[in-house]
């Protein structure tokens, strides 16, 4: 009887978690440039002492913008203001998402149709109106377009948290704790929430891509945190216009933002490759 | 003449488990063989390995030589002109055998017009035949209907029809009743007995039931965790079992059908 | 005496549909007895089931325990219900929390219904491991690590810790392989035997009926057609639906 090689890895199996690693790696490397910003900063924020876009050089790691302000500062503050916006729009997102979502598995009939119809419109509502109507309402800051990433990700969330529960619900083991007695609540906290949370995890963490990116945008657009606040997507559009006599103040956090969402979402294929073979076991 | 001629077929996984342990049996043409096993046994595995259709992550090694073409390692291409033509198969679950998003008549006009050639009235007159020959009533109303529409043993027939509709040499059926209605069941038996008798076809039969194997096969091939544990002729095996898990087998089959016989004493 | 489950002229029909799924179905069931319920699928035999397990309510007619009419928001007497009342599932597969460890899916019943705290569950949970003949360590481990035979046995071990009087199984070997199913229907006979459990069995299976009811109803498209001694539906049956089940059984050559 031939046994199993405990010791060689398969190359599938060696495959995924590369993939895992790199990801930690990427986005490990914004995460702890954003932890450091919180202790240390090169200079200070509104620091104007180096020349006009400078080069990199001569105590500026990657130069000056235009108004002299160090740009390896920056960076790192966008990097914290990234994470923020990513974790912060996620909680929203997952908070809002699954509390609809197990509603809306739950509800029958008409009820359910009119959650699903709502979800679906809030999908389709551009995220980028929703950011203006919010910031209209309170002010430019990067709570008003957390709140606004977080609410418009929160009905996709919900969407695949209604189908996710819904699969759990035809379940036998969800009768059999209603016969065991098991309350309603109790039934979601130990039963739908665990059965559902591996292939959550993986969609919240594509999202988490999704809402740095959508920061970004906002805040290329003004519709975020204002200045001194460095984001990353602020610092795009400062740097727009001399791009090509000083190409650091654009190219710094535009890869950066690469790395990390590429990072993310490498996190979030390991993570899926790794949880769901292990939670759909099938008789042999 | 041997129609199907298996020496020592082997499918392992990825990872090395062994699914099928050096399998060997022949199917002469017109004989009817059954394969009987409990869970894991590795029965469908082996119809699947027959027809190269074996999923993603397993490999199979060894010979299986199918109306003369050597199936394992063999490319897609050759594969597929065997397919449909020298074996065709009917799976346990009708629901997920057919198409739900297509009519039946179509789905069995398929499989028709690629062997016939025969097209629109001819082939419609011939898709009506094809149902009729599985006894369906209403021929008319069945082609015109999808999957979801009819009942799972009328399901079932349809997708018995289609493997009939390539008139192949070899019809491997992959417990065919098991997800049916003990009395649709009987039904289906005594149809796929009798159209096998008619066109004096080959069967490989795949079942956990021993019961409905000797109804329909000659002679039966045991299998346990992968590998064959006896074979012959099927009412010798089931009166004198040899091997200790046969007899274990047809013990426990023995054993429930025996209250049946106490509680039906006059 | 009083029986222990009833139904009386039940009747249901779902919502926006034109014909009832059961009707006029009258059923007692008396303590330590055991009914089964055979028929073919669209039968009727689950949505009579969850009638019995008060997971659904009739249309017309009364569903009964004890005597008193089931009342699912009366909490207290759905607390005395659930207690008495316990159900093994068809699929082994699906009637088992993947997510949870074997310990916690037996407990669940005695937790859920106040009468043990984890540590006073946890000797129950053992002992009726042990009895449905798994090993003590089997409480860390997970249902993805037993085979369907095993994990029906974990089911029947969760179905019987709290002690019920009342056991309602819905084809419960089914999905098993013929080997198993003997061995569980053996066990499912000594578990009736050892503690006076009261079985009500729905199947489609007719020897496994025969082997562990002694009473039996026929259920044909929602109606009962025929019911009484087992002995007497199987080995002499009146209707004609139950005589063409008995002859579809294919049997070995002997």
């Amino acid at each position: 009887m031939t046994g199993t090689d405990l010791f060689t890895p398969t190359k599938r199996r060696s495959r995924r978690s590369v993939t895992l690693v790199v990801g930690c790696v990427l986005a490990g490397l914004i995460a702890l440039l954003a932890a450091v910003s919180l202790f240390w900063l090169p200079y200070d924020a509104d620091d104007t002492s180096g020349g006009r876009l400078a080069g990199p050089g001569d105590g500026h790691l990657l130069g000056t913008d235009k108004l002299g302000r160090d740009l390896f500062t920056q960076v790192m503050t966008g990097s914290r203001i990234a994470v923020e916006a990513g974790l912060g729009s996620v909680l929203i997102a997952a908070a809002v998402g699954i509390t609809l979502g197990v509603l809306a598995a739950y509800a029958q009939g008409w009820i359910d149709d009119t959650l699903s119809a709502f979800l679906d419109i809030l999908i389709a509502f551009p995220t980028l109106l929703l950011a203006m109507l919010i910031v209209a309402a309170r002010s430019a800051t990067l709570g008003s377009a957390v709140l606004a990433i977080g609410l418009a990700q929160s009905a996709v969330v919900a969407r695949l948290v209604r189908i996710l529960v819904k699969r759990v619900l035809a379940q036998d083991y969800i009768t059999a704790a209603r016969t065991s007695g098991t309350s309603w609540p109790r039934t979601v906290l130990s039963h739908v929430l665990p059965n559902i949370w591996p292939t959550l995890v993986v969609n919240l963490a594509l999202q988490f891509g999704l809402a740095v990116l959508a920061e970004a945008g906002l805040s290329y657009l003004g519709l975020g945190a204002p200045p001194p606040n460095a984001s990353w997507g602020r610092m795009l559009q400062e740097a727009q216009a001399t791009f090509t006599t000083a190409p650091a103040g654009a190219l710094a956090p535009g890869i950066l933002l690469v790395l990390l969402v590429i990072g993310v979402n490498l996190i979030a294929d390991g993570l899926r490759d790794t949880l769901d073979p292990a939670t759909r076991r099938r008789r042999a | 003449m041997t129609l199907l001629d298996v020496r020592g077929l082997t499918v392992r996984t990825d990872d090395g488990r062994i699914l099928v342990d050096d399998l060997s049996f022949t199917v002469a043409g017109g004989e009817r063989l059954g394969l009987i096993g409990e869970s894991g046994s590795g029965k469908s595995l082996t119809t699947l390995a027959v027809l190269g259709l074996l999923p993603d992550g397993m490999t199979s090694s060894g010979s299986v030589e199918l109306a003369g073409t050597q199936m394992v390692g063999a490319a897609e291409r050759s594969l597929t002109g065997v397919r449909g033509r020298d074996a065709a198969v009917v799976f346990q679950e009708p629901l997920t055998a057919l198409d739900p998003l297509m009519r039946l008549g179509r789905q069995i006009a398929e499989p028709l017009a690629r062997r016939t050639g025969l097209t629109g009235k001819h082939l419609r007159g011939a898709v009506h035949q094809a149902l009729e020959q599985v006894r369906l009533p209403e021929p008319d109303r069945i082609a015109r209907a999808f999957a979801h529409e009819v009942s799972g043993g009328q399901r079932q027939r349809v997708a018995l029809a289609m493997a009939l509709a390539c008139e192949p040499r070899l019809l491997i059926a992959d417990e065919p009743t098991t997800a049916l209605d003990v009395s649709v069941q009987a039904e289906m038996l005594e149809l796929i007995d009798g159209l096998v008798r008619e066109r004096e076809m080959a069967v490989l039969f795949v079942s956990h039931d021993l019961a409905v194997v000797s109804r329909v096969t000659d002679r039966v091939l045991v299998m346990k965790d992968g590998r064959a544990v006896e074979q012959g002729v099927v009412h010798d095996i089931v009166r004198a079992p040899r091997e200790t898990y046969t007899r274990a087998l047809v013990a426990s089959a023995r054993k429930l059908e025996s209250a049946l016989d106490l509680r039906s004493a006059p | 005496m009083t029986p222990v489950l009833e139904l009386k002229d039940a009747a249901v029909r779902y919502r926006g549909t034109a014909a009832d799924v059961v009707a006029d179905v009258s059923l007692a069931v008396e303590a330590g007895e055991s009914l089964a319920l055979v028929g073919e699928s669209g039968a009727g035999k689950t949505t009579l089931l969850r009638l019995l397990l008060g997971l659904a309510r009739p249309t017309a007619g009364a569903v009964r325990f004890d005597g008193a009419g089931l009342n699912p928001r009366d909490r207290e007497q759905m607390r005395r219900f659930r207690r008495s009342v316990q159900c093994v599932f068809q699929d082994p597969y699906s009637s088992l929390d993947p997510s949870r460890r074997v310990g916690a899916i037996v407990a669940e019943p005695l937790r859920s219904l106040g009468l043990d705290s984890r540590s006073t569950a946890a000797p129950k949970v053992a002992a009726a491991l042990e009895r449905v003949g798994l090993q003590a360590d089997a409480v860390d481990r997970y249902p993805h690590e037993f085979s369907g035979g095993q994990r029906q046995r974990i089911a029947i071990a969760r179905a019987t810790v709290c002690d019920p009087r009342v056991l309602l199984a819905d084809e419960p070997v089914s999905a098993l392989d013929v080997t198993t199913r003997v061995k569980v229907v053996d066990l499912l006979a000594e578990l009736k035997q050892e503690r006076g459990l009261t079985l009500v069995m729905v199947s489609h299976d007719l020897s496994v009926v025969a082997s562990l009811c002694e009473r039996t109803a026929v259920l044909e498209r929602g109606r009962v057609v025929e019911q009484g001694a087992t002995s007497q539906v199987l080995g002499e049956p009146g209707h004609p639906y139950t005589r063409r089940l008995i002859e579809s059984v294919p049997r070995l050559p002997v």
